[in-house]
């Protein structure tokens, strides 16, 4: 390995993983370093998700290492922040953002008593760094999804992680949302040297932010550099079958073939 | 009760001081304030974790729980407590929510109403028995049901000060909070714990069948006026109290059962709260909704089918080849 191990805040090797029986991913070899903005790309169903719960240790591998911070990975490892894709949260949840930002600082603990004022600054900071100051008074019900996807990193920031996992936060965002949300993120990725790997369908909006791309497709993982990963022959190789790499005269990429090769796109 | 008491005077405390020369009527009174604060507590957990059916089922299970208590001649609240703590324990099992388990609720509340039938048709006393159960009988609690209630509370309010801020945590966002290395499977068994407790020593004042008056609508009414979950819960509180003392003050001076108007009256300001906000919501032409107006969520707010790119016309890329996946 290279002398920058030390760096190295994810490092997998031959790992296999998967639900039950079924393996969904195997043989991947991948790294992230420090303050590395990496985006994780793939069809439905192909274990992009399951790598998330991987990290966060709610899942173990099937076989294989992986480390994340040079440790294998435990639950509730307070250098992680983590931005699910919600189903608790919808328009019948009556209850301000700034509230459920705050839980993300204090939820953890048990028992009465202990600094409100901590609790609130912590918030406080955290809807800054998401670009959510004004939205601290707003009902999460009542929110577009834009407004709580950065309700959403505040809750993630809150405890200032090392280590941000972004589960499809672009879904269902127009586009200039999305670029609006990966602006924010990416500003926090430089600022704040943190690690993020963030689960995205379209790779567009983030392709001039990004580090790595981690693209898991027919079972396998190929990793690297956007420009490395993202052609012609790397993903032919990857999906088994002929997928072209097109570009648009403002660099923008459309990936041709891939998803017939993997067939459960639409299920 | 109309007959040699004295006449309702504007002078409510002068009211409340005659009605409080009864025994039955203080215990009746005590025993419906500390239920109306436990219930509006949990109440507003069971809103929050969308539990209402199982809190209705909960308290089903327990009749037949009070029935078999009655038949085997013990004090049906041990009943109670023994079947809906077990039936908890069970639902809790099923999941850590008890949300989409509709089924298997409904499966087994049918069963237990119907051992609770056998178990009267058994018992050869009085109907009354049943019909307390059933409805309530807040007005035939004894000295040493309301120590025990008392008791029952204490325990229930010193264990939710300790797992307050983990379940409102675990309530609100499961999926974090499971990242965050909280006990999921723990919390939800406390929960269930914490409602079987509540819906035994609810059952007193306000019967099975209307457990929903005391256990539900007032957090339901809470989450439509206040966003603050601390708020919420005092909202709640509040809304039982009021419900369950002019509840019993009214029946004080009319011949009708106390559930009755406790139910109406939370039902009264449900409806009242509802239609306020609709109105407002029409009369102000508000874009954003206010809480509670129902409605549609926006189409590119959180939806289920989130895993799907919805074609977005400004996208430069053709829509028709999937970007990257």
């Amino acid at each position: 390995m290279q002398p920058s191990v030390d760096a190295e805040v994810i490092r997998a090797e031959h790992l296999d993983v998967g639900y039950r029986d079924k393996t969904v991913w195997q043989d991947a070899d991948f790294g992230v370093r420090r303050g590395e903005f990496v985006a994780v790309i793939g069809p439905n169903g192909a274990g992009k998700t399951t790598l998330f719960r991987m990290l966060l240790g709610l899942q173990r591998p099937f076989r294989g290492d992986l480390r994340v911070f040079g440790t294998p990975p435990t639950r509730g490892n307070r250098k992680i922040g983590y931005v699910p894709q919600r189903h608790t949260i919808d328009h019948e949840t009556h209850v301000e953002s700034d509230k459920l930002v705050r839980l993300g600082f204090s939820g953890t603990r048990w028992g009465p008593g202990f600094s409100l004022r901590a609790e609130k600054e912590a918030a406080a900071d955290a809807l800054a760094a998401a670009g959510a100051t004004d939205l601290g008074r707003k009902c999460v019900g009542a929110m577009s999804g834009g407004e709580l996807q950065r309700v959403f990193l505040a809750e993630a920031l809150v405890g200032n992680p090392e280590l941000l996992l972004l589960d499809e936060p672009l879904a269902n965002l127009d586009i200039r949302r999305s670029r609006e949300l990966v602006q924010t993120i990416n500003g926090l990725v430089r600022a704040r040297k943190v690690t993020t790997l963030l689960v995205a369908h379209d790779i567009n909006p983030l392709i001039q932010c990004l580090d790595k791309v981690i693209y898991i497709a027919n079972g396998k993982v190929a990793t690297g550099a956007p420009s490395t990963v993202l052609t012609s022959e790397s993903l032919t190789a990857l999906y088994g079958v002929p997928v072209e790499v097109l570009r648009d005269s403002r660099n923008n990429i459309v990936i041709v073939g891939g998803e017939e090769g993997h067939g459960d796109e639409h299920e | 009760m109309s007959s040699g008491i004295p006449p309702f005077s504007w002078n409510l405390v002068t009211d409340l001081r005659d009605m409080w020369q009864y025994n039955f009527m203080r215990n009746a009174f005590e025993a419906a304030t500390i239920i109306a604060i436990v219930a509006g507590i949990i109440g507003y957990f069971v809103v929050l974790r969308r539990s209402a059916f199982a809190t209705h089922a909960l308290g089903h299970v327990g009749f037949s729980g009070a029935a078999g208590a009655v038949l085997f001649g013990v004090n049906p609240v041990y009943g109670l407590l023994l079947f809906t703590m077990s039936a908890g324990t069970g639902m809790s099992l099923l999941g850590t929510r008890a949300t989409n388990r509709d089924v298997e609720i409904g499966t087994v509340l049918a069963f237990a109403l119907g051992v609770g039938l056998l178990f009267l048709s058994l018992y050869t006393g009085y109907a009354t028995e049943a019909y307390s159960i059933l409805f309530g009988e807040v007005l035939g609690i004894s000295d040493s049901s309301v120590l025990f209630t008392l008791e029952a509370s204490l325990v229930v309010l010193a264990v939710l000060v300790l797992v307050y801020r983990p379940l409102l945590f675990a309530s609100l966002d499961e999926d974090v909070a499971d990242a965050k290395g909280l006990p999921m499977r723990f919390l939800s068994l406390t929960f269930m714990l914490l409602l079987a407790v509540a819906i035994s020593i609810a059952v007193q004042v306000i019967g099975v069948l209307l457990i929903f008056a005391m256990m539900v609508t007032p957090a339901a009414i809470a989450v439509r006026l206040t966003k603050r979950p601390m708020t919420a819960v005092v909202v709640s509180v509040g809304v039982a109290l009021f419900a369950s003392w002019a509840g019993l003050f009214i029946a004080w001076y009319e011949p009708y059962p106390v559930s009755f108007f406790i139910v109406t009256i939370a039902f009264c300001i449900y409806v009242a709260v509802r239609a306020a906000q609709a109105l407002s919501a029409r009369l102000f032409h508000r874009v954003v909704r206010p809480l509670g107006s129902g409605g549609p969520i926006p189409r590119d707010s959180l939806q289920a089918g989130a895993s799907r790119p919805i074609p977005r016309p400004s996208d430069p890329v053709p829509t028709e080849t999937e970007p990257a996946g």
